[in-house]
């Protein structure tokens, strides 16, 4: 019987992680003038160039060049593995932290579990023009459907990002109301949504924000 | 300056731990960038002080370099470059000018403001922690036209012995002086502004100052409005201070309201302010009074540099780096509160250097 032939074709796949000295180095030196600018005393370098020892060795260079010019900041680094591990033993050490791109993505929602949660931690992305700002993990941030259903989706997070973008306009007033009337609203701990352990919606949340304005 | 952000630093000065930090500033990339302030270091104690500053800034490395420019007040016209130094930089910071009692030599600190368009003079007076004073609770923003009214300098003798002087108010300098201490009122979340005036007296003068409060109030709906006659305005601020808010005032009311707020609020050593424009600003102490100081302060070099301190504070804050005012602030702030270090106006015995010394050991 002839059969079927199947022609199994072997696929090899080849995954190109892309590190340029151009982007390493505007990186390195957004995090440099975030700390000076933010007062923030160090800034830790994550990577893995024991192992990619090219791409990553590229990402330290371009951040021990631009450490040079910021001689009030401490800088170091740490392989991501010890990182991950030193985020949930120790995280008090760390204070601004560089990444590329998906240790990035890793470490930021790890940092975020640790510290109270993603659906509290404030964020956004900057450019050279253009600012966009969003839920600062990215972890479940669309939700479970039943989330969606039962409506109670964690608002803190886009409250504090919106208040960053507030920042970021230059409405610094407006942006101490809407936080301090947030943190209230938190640290009073009668009025939380499921994922920090309470029993209230999102507009329930809400109104108590605008509660505690001022 | 934000009432609101001061009381945040104020709760953690007794615990003198971490600071606790809001949620932050995202800068746009190259925000870090140095920016230049021209600098006019003046007469009088005015060197003192803005050499106060610069070591402050130096110890913070906070993003700004000075351009000095030597000024003073008895100088016929301001000097070359000066005005192209601050056109170029936008931002300046002033000791004082002392300018001559009569004699017709036009004062340069006027002049300078006329140059420059800056409408708006800001003084803000509060109480500072740990600093007694005969008021608790004072907390009163001064916004000041500041360009016309009394201060036009038309003077001319009619006849010897009859010299006319004239206090021109207009519109446009009205309608705008009236924005901006709404707007200002709007942006840093204050509920009321207080209009000061004699339009009892002069009708038409003050009268038309009054309508261009009255109309641009009404944009404003969530913002109390009242107006207060600059008599009683002077009572009220001296018996119950509490309760202004925001004040607009047409041009000398507010030199002499700006000055009363600032003595019952702990003195004119410590009240920030500054000078803005449509397109520049000039930071200086908040209340005229004494700020080319005495003789003897020149001498002791024991002129307060708090004032100074404060309003470059409220400088980086307009150059938008918040947290570099803030470390300034709550480094000023616990010197103060902490009570040992203070310059002879507030009854201490320290000269400028000490202050400026315990400010920079306690920036955080």
């Amino acid at each position: 019987m002839r059969g079927l032939s199947m022609r199994l074709f072997l696929v090899s796949l080849r995954v190109f992680m892309v590190i340029t000295k151009f982007c390493s180095e505007r990186i390195a030196k957004y995090a440099f003038e975030y700390a000076y600018l933010n007062n923030r005393k160090k800034v830790t370098a994550v990577h893995k160039a024991n192992i990619m020892k090219l791409a990553d060795g590229l990402f330290l260079e371009s951040c021990r060049e631009v450490a040079k010019k910021y001689p009030g900041i401490t800088y170091n680094e740490i392989i991501v593995d010890n990182c991950c591990m030193q985020l949930v033993a120790k995280p008090e050490q760390f204070d601004v932290m560089v990444t590329p791109n998906l240790y990035g993505n890793l470490v930021a929602n790890t940092a975020a579990g640790i510290a109270g949660g993603t659906g509290v931690m404030p964020g956004g992305n900057v450019g050279a023009d253009h600012a966009v700002f969003e839920q600062g993990a990215s972890a479940g941030n669309v939700g479970k459907d039943k989330i969606v259903r039962e409506n109670k989706a964690n608002p803190v997070a886009l409250l504090l990002s919106s208040a960053m973008m507030l920042r970021h306009l230059q409405f610094p007033s407006f942006a101490d109301r809407l936080e301090t009337a947030v943190k209230r609203v938190i640290s009073e701990g009668n009025c939380r949504t499921k994922d920090l352990g309470g029993q209230s919606t999102t507009q329930q949340v809400v109104d108590a924000v605008i509660a505690n304005l001022e | 300056m934000s009432r609101r952000q001061s009381l945040s630093l104020l709760k953690n000065l007794g615990r003198f731990t971490t600071q606790t930090r809001s949620v932050t500033y995202m800068p746009r990339p190259g925000d870090g960038k140095p920016r230049p302030v021209t600098l006019i270091p003046g007469d009088g104690v005015g060197p003192l002080v803005t050499n106060a500053v610069e070591q402050v800034m130096e110890a913070m490395h906070a993003p700004v370099y000075f351009e000095p420019f030597d000024v003073h007040g008895d100088m016929k016209s301001l000097p070359e470059g000066l005005l192209e130094s601050i056109k170029k930089n936008k931002v300046c910071l002033k000791g004082g000018l002392k300018t001559p009692v009569g004699g017709g030599v036009s004062s340069l600190n006027v002049n300078l403001r006329k140059e420059l368009d800056l409408f708006a003079s800001l003084v803000n007076c509060f109480n500072l922690p740990g600093l007694a004073s005969r008021h608790e609770n004072v907390d009163i923003v001064v916004i000041r036209e500041n360009t016309e009214g009394e201060y036009a300098g038309l003077e001319h003798e009619v006849v010897p012995g009859v010299v006319e002087s004239l206090k021109v108010i207009t519109k446009f300098c009205s309608e705008r002086i009236a924005k901006y201490a709404f707007e200002y009122a709007y942006l840093n979340n204050r509920k009321k502004v207080t209009a000061v005036h004699k339009a009892n007296i002069m009708k038409l003068a003050d009268g038309l100052f009054l309508e261009s409060c009255q109309e641009v109030a009404k944009k404003y709906p969530s913002i109390a409005y009242n107006e207060i006659i600059v008599d009683n305005c002077c009572m009220q601020l001296v018996a119950r201070p509490e309760q202004f808010d925001v004040m607009v005032t047409p041009n000398l009311y507010g030199n002499l309201v700006a000055n009363t707020a600032a003595g019952i609020a702990g003195g004119t050593g410590v009240m920030p302010g500054g000078n803005v424009g449509a397109e520049y600003a000039v930071f200086e102490q908040g209340a005229s009074a004494g700020n080319v100081g005495k003789d003897t302060t020149e001498e002791q070099k024991n002129a307060n540099p708090v004032a100074l301190l404060l309003s470059s504070a409220m400088m980086l804050r307009h150059l938008q780096f918040p947290s570099f005012a803030d470390r300034l602030e709550t480094a000023v702030k616990r010197v103060i509160a902490g009570g040992k270090c203070r310059t002879e106006d507030l009854g201490g015995k320290s000269t400028t250097q000490e202050v400026v010394d315990a400010v920079i050991s306690n920036l955080n």
